[in-house]
């Protein structure tokens, strides 16, 4: 094994041409590097964005979710009469319900004391709405009216409300032109169509939204036994109630709303765009790279050509010299990517991160774009004829 | 025909172009290089040495006629057939045609990679013989652009030589260069030569370095002229 080893070994030619010449060496990894980042940027902020249209609802304590049908994202929600969920309870597989009211509401930051939409969420306070069990304690504050609880993870476009809490100071400012008092923080995160989240109680809620019919809500929340099927249940659930609600298990809830930033809107399109611009610009580069690499030492393949070398051994040069390139080439635009994501995070706060399906996505797309290139390169080693050279 | 015979080549005529601009420049050649044989080809430049040369080096289509390499038939043989016998030719070319991104040991061992049996250490050392062999022990790791014409000629013999042909073909090896360091080099060319029994054929203007040869052939209009000695 080993003698096979050393007796496979060559003068590593297509390392030997590309560091002999720094030079183009180093416009081809900029070139790349610049695809690969590219890359990064469009398919994070691509994902980051459908991830983030569902930052809350990922946080529900839910089974199944039931949802006006007119509802069509998280920005256009509907609502359909509570009573519906009352009449989920009789299923013998539901456990417990939770009604939810959904709303943009105006904030005022009272530090600027400009106004901004932001996402009020409405519950009774005794109800679980989130998975995380702290809610359940600081949920107890809302049972005095105009109090809410902020998301310190909002936009900082709201104001200072989480410094000022920790501070200490009592926080109160207009929301929806009446005067709320900020009682807790909770950490949920901006999404791609709410900027900044609250939660407050139904009761806060109608108030603030006088407009609301008070039997009207926008999501429902139920609730399975342990060990109940939830397919099973969303079935007859769709059966036995009326068609002004429809039925979604969690996961189903969460695909909804990406689904709808996927197709109703340009995002998706946009994002993939630019990422084949990148795969695009890269190949462009490293094919002008290699194949003026090719042609510049063409005497030279034909030399070794005339030497008894095969053209497959050749083209295995060439090929190398692709998959030095993609590798070289790569790594410097994962720990820029890294370093962008971060920037991203701190200052839209959306969820980007390099998560492996994604970084292996790009390499994949890097040494496609260098493999296709070495590819076309090759057809012009066929012109190096040894005959020519003498 | 011969099995013994290094070169024998029968009624060999080649043509360039096509249709009405196609021009004969070979005219049924024979000719035969005997193993070890120093064969000097000479002629005014154009008259078809270098389509010879090429046709016995297996890197051209042979069209009409033999031509035996080491008793292997090169009319109709195919591409694949062709680059396997290039193996065990060596080629010498006007111009040094050294690879410029490897050092000279590095370009002597290309040379020497072409022999399977060896491993990578033997072949190292092979190049360092040949090497040493041309006089450039000293130069072992200089890149071609910092060698003389007369040292790039010398480190294309060695990597010529480091795949041990029975075969040398060398093309107007002295032209780039003055006449001492010529020949230098051709006396080194023969002797080495000689010491591996590998025959030459050596395309040549250069009147100076006639006597290296066996046998001098004289080339005129595509034809091969009556031999002289």
């Amino acid at each position: 094994m080993k003698s096979g080893f050393w007796q496979g070994r060559r003068i590593p030619l297509a390392w030997l041409l590309l560091s002999r010449q720094p030079l183009r060496l180093m416009v081809a990894l900029a070139g790349i590097c610049f695809a690969g980042i590219l890359m990064f940027m469009q398919l994070g902020f691509r994902d980051g964005l459908f991830d983030a249209s569902v930052t809350v609802h990922r946080l529900f304590d839910a089974d199944l979710v039931l949802m006006s049908p007119r509802s069509m994202s998280s920005i256009s929600m509907s609502g359909f009469p509570r009573r519906r969920l009352v009449q989920a309870m009789a299923h013998p597989d539901v456990q417990g319900t939770t009604p939810v009211n959904w709303n943009f509401l105006l904030w005022r930051n009272p530090e600027t004391l400009k106004t901004r939409s932001i996402l009020a969420l409405g519950f009774e306070p005794v109800d679980p709405l989130f998975t995380d069990p702290e809610l359940a304690a600081k949920a107890k504050s809302l049972t005095s009216r105009g109090r809410v609880l902020f998301d310190q993870r909002s936009r900082s476009e709201f104001g200072p409300i989480a410094e000022w809490f920790d501070e200490g100071r009592i926080v109160e400012t207009e929301l929806a032109g009446k005067r709320v008092r900020v009682t807790g923080l909770v950490s949920l995160g901006p999404s791609f169509g709410a900027d900044g989240n609250l939660l407050t109680s139904r009761e806060t809620f109608l108030e603030l939204l006088p407009s609301t019919s008070p039997g009207s809500i926008e999501i429902g929340l139920v609730r399975l036994r342990p060990g109940a099927d939830p397919q099973a249940v969303t079935r007859s659930l769709k059966e036995s109630l009326p068609n002004d609600v429809q039925v979604f298990t969690r996961q189903d809830f969460i695909d909804f709303e990406k689904n709808y930033w996927r197709s109703s809107t340009s995002i998706g399109f946009i994002f993939s765009l630019g990422a084949a611009m990148g795969f695009v610009v890269g190949c462009v580069i490293v094919y002008q790279i290699l194949y003026s690499d090719v042609s510049d030492h063409l005497p030279e393949y034909a030399t070794l050509m005339a030497m008894g070398y095969r053209l497959n051994t050749l083209m295995g040069v060439v090929a190398r010299e692709g998959v030095y390139l993609a590798v070289m080439g790569y790594l410097p635009a994962y720990a820029a990517g890294q370093g962008l994501y971060a920037l991203v995070r701190s200052s839209t706060k959306l969820p980007v991160a390099m998560d492996p399906p994604r970084a292996t996505l790009v390499f994949s797309l890097i040494l496609v774009m260098c493999m296709a290139s070495a590819l076309l390169a090759m057809r012009r080693l066929v012109d190096a004829d040894p005959a020519e050279i003498f | 025909m011969n099995e013994s015979l290094t070169v024998q080549v029968e009624g060999l005529s080649h043509w360039f172009g096509i249709g009405a601009m196609r021009r004969q420049v070979l005219q049924s050649i024979s000719m035969q290089i005997a193993p070890g044989e120093v064969v000097l080809l000479t002629g005014p430049s154009g008259c078809g040495k270098t389509t010879l040369l090429t046709l016995i080096g297996a890197l051209r289509k042979v069209q009409q006629g033999d031509v035996c390499v080491f008793g292997h038939q090169l009319h109709g043989s195919h591409r694949g057939q062709r680059q396997q016998l290039r193996r065990h030719i060596g080629m010498i070319f006007q111009g040094h045609n050294l690879l410029r991104c490897l050092t000279a040991e590095q370009n002597v061992q290309m040379g020497a990679d072409l022999l399977p049996e060896l491993s990578y250490r033997a072949r190292r050392d092979q190049a360092r013989y040949w090497l040493r062999a041309v006089g450039l022990d000293d130069h072992l790791s200089k890149l071609p652009h910092d060698l003389s014409g007369g040292q790039k000629q010398r480190v294309a013999i060695a990597r010529a030589l480091a795949a041990r042909p029975q075969l040398l073909l060398a093309d107007e090896p002295t032209a780039a260069l003055d006449s001492v360091t010529g020949r230098e080099v051709v006396d080194l060319l023969q002797g080495l030569a000689r010491e591996q029994a590998c025959a030459v054929l050596m395309v040549t203007h250069d009147p100076r370095i006639v006597d290296v040869a066996d046998r001098l052939v004289q080339m005129e209009d595509g034809c091969l002229l009556p031999t002289l000695g």
